[in-house]
C-alpha cells in the first residue's frame, strides 16, 4: 500500500546529524568574522567534500555525493543555521554550476570540470543576471556571443554574480541569435584563467551574506572555444529556467535554515532575558512570536520537503519549488525580524547573530527570482489549472 | 591485525540529567551521542587498521539505543559492529560488562588491540576498561596521548602515557588494552559514503549464549539518585573606578569569609 511518510529515511537522518556536528563546529563558531572579514572559511570548506557538500548531486565517479533532492535541502538547510555566506555560495556552486555540468555537459566537459568543483578547493559560478537584466531575462540579456572560426567571441557584461572570484569555470549566459527570442541563448562555459579579455570585478558592497563574494564581469571580446558550449546551442534559456527551479529548492532550504537559526536564539534569549520578575518566554506577546515562528518554519520546512520529493519523483515541481521558495524566504525574513524584536536593543547589536542574519535573509526574497516573480509563476500555473 | 574498540551512545553532554519524581535519573527527549571519548578511540582503531591493512571492529553492550553509536562508527569507517545484548545483563554492574566484553573480544579470537575511549562520559567511570584487561588476562596502558610505535607481527607497541605527574613511556606486549587520550588523534566526521553504508547495515546481536558466558554475582549497586543541591547564584557589578571595584570585591570576599 502506498502510504504518505513524513519521516526521513534513516541514512537522511544520520546525513542530518553528521551536517549538523560538521556546521556547529566548523562553520556556526566563524558566522560573525567571515560576515565582518568578507572571506569564506576556506579551512571548512576544504573539509567538505567528504560530507559530499561540495558535489552534492554530482554522480560519485566525479567526487559527488549523487544525494537525493531531500537530503539537498537538509544539507543546505544545515549550512544555512550555521552560516548564510557559506550556505549561499554552496548553494551558487552546487545547484548553478554543478547542477547544469552534471545535467547538460559532455563526458569531456563533466570530466573537466567535475572532479576540480568537487575538491573542496574552488567554487562554480553561473553568471546569468546582467546590469539591466534581472527578472526579464529574456528581453534584456545584452551579452552575445559570435562564432568565429574555432571559437566564440563573447562581449557584455553580468553582474551580482556568485563566486566568481574562487571559480575555475563560470558558466555564462549568452544571446547567440539575436532574432531568436528565447530560442536564441545558450550556455558557455568560461575559464577565467585561460581567457583574455575578463575582468572580475571586486566584491560588491552588501547588507547581508558578505561572506559570499557577489561580483561584477565584464566581457571584452572574451575567446574561448567552440566545445566550451554547455548543452545545444539556443537551448541557453530553458536551460536557465530549469536551473533554476532547482536552485529555487535550494534557496528556500537555506532560507529554512536562517530561520530555525534566527528562531533557537530567539527562543533562548526569551528564555534567559527576565523583566517583570520572570523570563520574556512566560509572557504572552513573546509566546505568540515565538508559536508563529514554530508554525511558519514548519510549514515552510514541509513545502520544500514536498518540492524536493516531487523532484526526486520526476513529476512537475516548478510551482510547487516556487511556492516553497517564496514562503520559506518570507517566512526568514519575518522570523528574524522578530528574533531581534525578542532580543530588544541587544538584538539590534552585531554581538548577536539575529542581526546578521536579519541581513542575511533579505537575500532570499530577491536572488534565484523575486518574491514577485515567483508569484508571478504561481499564479499563471494556477490560472492554468482553471482554463 | 585485528582492532576492536568498544562504544555505547551517551546523552548529548549538553543534555539536562536530573532525577524524576520516580528517583529515576532522566535526560528528557535529549538526542544521544557516540560517548564523546570514543570519538578518539574510533579514530585510533580506523587509522590502526588502515595503515597496518588489518581490521577494526566495533562492540557496543547494551540495548538497541546503542544502534546510534554503532552506526555512527560505521559512517566513520570502522569496518564492522556488533552489538551485544541480554535481558540477563539489566541491572548488572561494570563487572558483568567486562566479563561480557573479554568473552566478545575472545569470541572474535584474533584480536591485537582492544582500544577505549578514557572514560565513559554518561556514568563518569572507567573501570570496565581496567576489569575488561584482567579478564582478558591482557596489560593494560590506560591514558595513551600517542602509540610512538607499534610491531603487529613482533607483537609489541610502546605508547606515551598522560598522567598527572608527567608523560610516560611504556612498551608492552600484544594482545594489550589501551585507553585514549584527546591528543592522540583528531576525529573525522562521518563521510556521505560511510553513512550511505552504514545506514543499510544490518548490526548482529550476540547473547550470552553465543558468547558462552556465565555472569559474575553482581557486588555493586545503586541505592538512590539524588539531585545535586540548588546553588543560589547572585550577581553583584561592583561599581566605581578599578580601585574602588577592587576595594568593593575584597570587602564582600571577607565578608563571604572567602579570604
Amino acid at each position: 500500500m502506498d502510504t504518505m511518510d513524513f519521516e526521513l529515511t534513516e541514512e537522511q537522518r544520520m546525513y542530518q546529524r553528521a551536517l549538523r556536528d560538521f556546521c556547529e563546529a566548523e562553520l556556526k563558531p566563524y558566522a560573525a568574522e567571515v560576515d565582518e572579514s568578507g572571506e569564506l572559511r576556506w579551512e571548512a570548506i576544504n573539509k567538505m567534500p567528504q560530507l559530499g557538500l561540495t558535489g552534492l548531486q554530482v554522480p560519485e565517479e566525479y567526487g559527488g555525493a549523487d544525494l537525493d533532492t531531500i537530503s539537498l535541502a537538509i544539507a543546505m538547510e544545515e549550512l544555512g543555521r550555521a552560516c548564510g555566506s557559506t550556505a549561499l555560495s554552496l548553494a551558487a556552486h552546487n545547484g548553478l554550476c554543478c547542477g547544469p555540468i552534471v545535467r547538460w555537459g559532455t563526458d569531456a566537459q563533466k570530466e573537466r570540470y567535475l572532479p576540480q568543483l568537487t575538491s573542496g578547493k574552488v567554487l562554480g559560478s553561473l553568471a546569468l543576471t546582467e546590469p539591466g537584466a534581472g527578472s526579464d531575462l529574456a528581453n534584456s540579456v545584452q551579452t552575445s556571443a559570435v562564432k568565429e572560426g574555432d571559437s566564440w567571441i563573447i562581449d557584455g557584461a553580468k553582474a551580482w554574480i556568485t563566486n566568481p572570484k574562487y571559480a575555475p569555470v563560470i558558466i555564462t549566459l549568452v544571446r547567440t541569435d539575436k532574432q531568436a527570442g528565447t530560442k536564441g541563448f545558450s550556455m558557455l562555459l568560461v575559464e577565467p584563467e585561460h581567457v583574455e579579455g575578463l575582468e572580475i570585478h571586486h566584491p560588491e558592497k552588501k547588507m547581508g551574506l558578505k561572506g559570499s563574494p557577489t561580483q561584477m564581469l565584464s566581457y571584452d571580446e572574451v575567446r574561448v572555444p567552440l566545445d566550451a558550449l554547455l548543452g545545444e546551442e539556443g537551448q541557453g534559456f530553458y536551460q536557465t529556467m530549469q536551473t533554476l527551479d532547482g536552485g529555487r529548492i535550494s534557496i528556500g532550504a537555506l532560507s529554512v535554515g536562517l530561520a530555525q537559526a534566527a528562531f533557537e536564539a530567539g527562543v533562548q534569549y526569551a528564555k534567559q532575558r527576565r523583566t517583570f520578575g520572570k523570563p520574556i518566554a512566560d509572557h504572552q506577546a513573546i509566546q505568540w512570536m515565538i508559536a508563529d515562528a514554530a508554525t511558519e518554519i514548519d510549514a515552510a520546512r514541509l513545502m520544500v520537503y514536498r518540492a524536493a520529493w516531487l523532484r526526486d519523483h520526476e513529476k512537475p515541481f516548478s510551482k510547487q519549488a516556487a511556492m516553497a521558495k517564496l514562503m520559506a524566504s518570507e517566512v526568514a525574513e519575518r522570523v528574524a525580524r522578530n528574533a531581534i524584536q525578542i532580543h530588544g536593543g541587544y538584538g539590534y547589536s552585531r554581538e548577536f547573530p539575529v542581526e546578521r542574519i536579519y541581513r542575511d535573509t533579505r537575500l532570499m526574497t530577491i536572488g534565484e527570482g523575486t518574491s514577485e516573480i515567483l508569484r508571478l509563476v504561481i499564479a499563471r500555473r494556477t490560472l492554468e489549472a482553471f482554463d | 591485525m585485528h582492532v576492536v574498540v568498544f562504544t555505547r551512545s551517551t546523552p548529548d553532554t549538553a543534555a539536562k540529567v536530573e532525577v524524576d519524581a520516580n528517583g529515576q535519573v532522566t535526560w528528557g527527549d535529549a538526542a544521544t551521542v557516540v560517548n564523546p571519548w570514543d570519538e578518539y578511540s574510533l579514530e585510533e582503531a580506523i587509522l590502526q587498521a588502515q595503515n597496518n591493512g588489518g581490521k577494526s571492529t566495533v562492540i557496543a553492550i547494551g540495548t538497541e539505543m546503542h544502534n546510534d553509536a554503532l552506526k555512527h562508527s560505521l559512517a566513520m569507517g570502522l569496518d564492522a559492529a556488533i552489538r551485544v545484548w541480554d535481558d540477563a545483563l539489566e541491572g548488572t554492574d561494570s563487572l558483568a560488562w567486562a566479563t561480557v566484553a573479554a568473552a566478545a573480544v575472545n569470541k572474535l579470537g584474533d584480536v591485537d588491540l582492544v582500544i577505549f575511549g578514557k572514560e565513559s562520559v554518561d556514568v563518569g567511570t572507567d573501570q570496565h576498561n581496567y576489569q575488561t584487561a584482567r579478564k582478558l588476562g591482557w596489560p593494560m596502558l590506560s591514558y595513551v596521548a600517542q602509540i610512538l610505535e607499534v610491531d603487529y607481527d613482533a607483537k609489541t607497541i610502546k605508547v606515551e602515557r598522560m598522567l598527572e605527574q608527567g608523560r610516560q613511556i611504556v612498551t608492552s606486549k600484544l594482545p594489550a588494552v589501551i585507553s585514549v587520550m584527546k591528543d592522540i588523534n583528531e576525529p573525522r566526521y562521518p563521510s556521505f559514503i560511510g553513512i550511505r553504508k552504514a545506514s543499510k547495515a544490518e548490526i548482529p546481536v550476540w547473547s550470552l549464549a553465543d558468547l558462552g558466558v556465565d555472569l559474575p554475582a553482581t557486588h555493586t549497586s545503586t541505592p538512590t539518585f539524588k539531585n545535586l543541591p540548588k546553588v543560589d547564584i547572585q550577581v553583584e557589578i561592583m561599581q566605581g573606578d578599578i580601585d574602588e571595584q577592587v576595594a568593593t570585591l575584597v570587602d564582600r570576599l571577607l565578608e563571604e569569609k572567602v579570604l
